[in-house]
């Protein structure tokens, strides 16, 4: 019994004194998620306390300074960004993935890895001045004005790609060796055992990649500022040019005073509501993937 | 991004820590101005203020920004010893006393190869309001055309709104702009744009080669000149604003203000100097 001194059952003082000074921090963490909350109620809560919530959702229009605080435009367009870049970086995502896993030659596969490793460290202000100078001129030579609902999608795919790479592949990295070898035993072709078994068993950690990317591409703001035209107004097409909750923040906030900024802080919260709801089915699916 | 808009964090940032700083050493024989109104104005004056500091050791300036009618209300009653006021004072405001330290002119702005080499009041109200919406109408080609506007709250929105007497909810845009430099590489890269930006902005660009164009106004070239020399009407005073004659400290300012040792700092929010 000599361990029992160092044993989690009677911790020593050092360790006392360890876990409490984590606790300490992980107090803290927690806690600044809560004091955001607040913050974002405390400044937005005069002109909620005014006008109420369902105006913002009701108004026809975005003009705070004439008394219109309608979000619904916005809402709508960062959902349709978010959702169209979520569809390609996805597919495109898996299969990069599975290609990496299972088809590429290891010597192709680890660089390959590496870049797309590094492409997850752009910033994503590069990605925005890419997108403003060559991509927007682009689709405005094809269907004007350019800045769009499509560049945004098309530059927020660029952006959450590497998320929806890496976590799919390790994902399918992570899928048992048994089951490949078992495929493998019965005969199965590589197609067969990618569609049937490894997919199957990597879908927990592979949509719980999508939601984490989903998360970064809901609170993108400069990249689609830059390129999404701005424009408050429900996208009907592709080409329309829209405006998102994080763009509407960015692009007022340095001037707005009053209600107007009480305004701004509304679209914050709304945004960090969607966030939330993203991060909790985020840790469901997350929870799901130990069962399997 | 933009330098403008990382300026204005840091001078926004500089004025909370001013004000911190202020409130929590007290110092007696320290000096302190006080200057509150427009958020055009103030992240000028506050850089103003930090080189004033730095040649009057003692003397802190607090600058606030809340919108010209509180440079106006808080100069009269006294709540500061300076407003910011970005605008001609008004005929019922002639009790306070004004002095112009910089003018704001913003300029129209189509690409390099827009055959369009002018446009009338009547056309560009007619253009931001959807009313003409392809550029043969006013003697371009058979395109339509793309509105650049500015996000709400923009002083460059205000100005533009006030002089062609527009309501931001009458302007259909097709794309929304926040800075200066946006709208000039949104219309760089779109033959059939149109937009508005600070003249002293487009000016620069326009040297370094960037393909756009500016329009004159009712027959006045859009230069820096022309605002200068008060020509070019798309244009508006960057005021201070006191109750009573000013003496002392304020005095010092103000005079501080208007000399050639803050131009480069006006320059660079892109405003235009005055001549002297």
């Amino acid at each position: 019994m000599i361990w029992s001194k160092h044993s989690i059952s009677s911790p020593s003082r050092t360790d006392a004194r360890l876990a409490g000074w984590l606790s300490i921090a992980a107090g803290l963490a927690a806690a600044v998620l809560v004091l955001i909350v607040l913050f974002l109620l405390h400044e937005s809560w005069p002109v909620l306390n005014r006008i109420g919530w369902l105006r913002f959702l009701t108004d026809a229009a975005w003009h705070p300074s004439e008394g219109l605080f309608g979000l619904a435009p916005m809402l709508w367009a960062t959902l349709a960004s978010s959702t169209g870049a979520l569809v390609l970086a996805g597919g495109l995502g898996v299969a990069s993935a599975l290609f990496c896993r299972f088809y590429a030659p290891p010597s192709a596969a680890r660089p390959y890895r590496r870049m797309v490793t590094l492409l997850a460290g752009i910033p994503s202000v590069v990605f925005g001045l890419w997108g403003l100078t060559v991509l927007v001129p682009l689709i405005a030579r094809w269907q004007p004005p350019g800045a769009s609902l499509l560049a945004g999608i098309l530059i927020l795919t660029l952006m959450i790609l590497p998320t929806v790479a890496l976590t799919a592949d390790a994902a399918l990295a992570a899928v048992p060796k048994a089951y490949l070898h078992g495929a493998a035993a019965l005969g199965m072709s590589r197609s067969g055992t990618i569609l049937r078994v490894v997919l199957p068993a990597a879908r927990s950690g592979i949509i719980a990649g999508l939601l984490l990317a989903a998360g970064r591409a809901l609170g993108e703001t400069m990249a689609v500022l830059m390129v999404a035209g701005n424009v408050v107004q429900t996208p009907h097409s592709l080409f329309d040019p829209v405006r998102t909750l994080t763009a509407n923040i960015a692009l007022e906030m340095d001037y707005a005073t009053g209600e107007h900024r009480a305004g701004l802080f509304v679209s914050g919260l709304v945004l960090s509501g969607m966030i939330i709801l993203l991060a909790v089915a985020a840790l469901r699916f997350g929870g799901a993937r130990s069962h399997v | 991004m933009p330098r403008l808009s990382l300026n204005r964090y840091l001078s926004a940032l500089s004025v909370m820590l001013l004000v911190a700083t202020t409130a929590s050493i007290p110092q007696a024989a320290e000096r302190k101005l006080v200057l509150t109104g427009s958020s055009t104005l103030a992240p000028l004056v506050a850089e103003i203020g930090k080189r004033f500091e730095q040649e009057n050791p003692g003397v802190r300036v607090d600058v606030q920004s809340g919108g010209s009618s509180r440079g106006i209300a808080d100069a009269r009653s006294g709540l500061a010893d300076i407003g910011l006021v970005s605008r001609a004072l008004k005929p019922d405001e002639q009790d306070l006393k004004s002095f112009t330290i910089a003018l704001d002119g913003i300029t129209l702005i189509v690409h390099k190869d827009n055959p369009v080499q002018t446009l009338t009041d009547p056309q560009i109200v007619d253009i931001y309001t959807g009313k003409i919406t392809r550029w043969r109408a006013v003697g371009g080609a058979d395109r339509p055309i793309t509105v650049v506007n500015k996000a709400e709250g923009r002083s460059t929105l205000e100005l533009f709104l006030h002089h062609f007497q527009l309501k931001s909810g009458d302007i259909t845009a097709h794309v929304v702009i926040g800075e200066n430099q946006q709208g000039i590489k949104t219309v760089a890269g779109n033959t059939s744009a149109i937009g508005y930006v600070s003249i002293g902005t487009a000016e620069y660009e326009v040297s370094q080669g960037v393909p756009i164009k500016l329009l004159p106004m009712a027959g006045v070239d859009a230069s820096v000149e022309n605002v200068r020399n008060g020509r070019f009407p798309l244009a508006r005073p960057l005021n201070l604003v006191t109750k009573a004659e000013s003496e002392g400290l304020v005095r010092q300012f103000i005079d501080f203000s208007r000399s050639e040792r803050v131009h480069d700092l006006v320059e660079a929010q892109y405003f235009v100097p005055l001549a002297h």
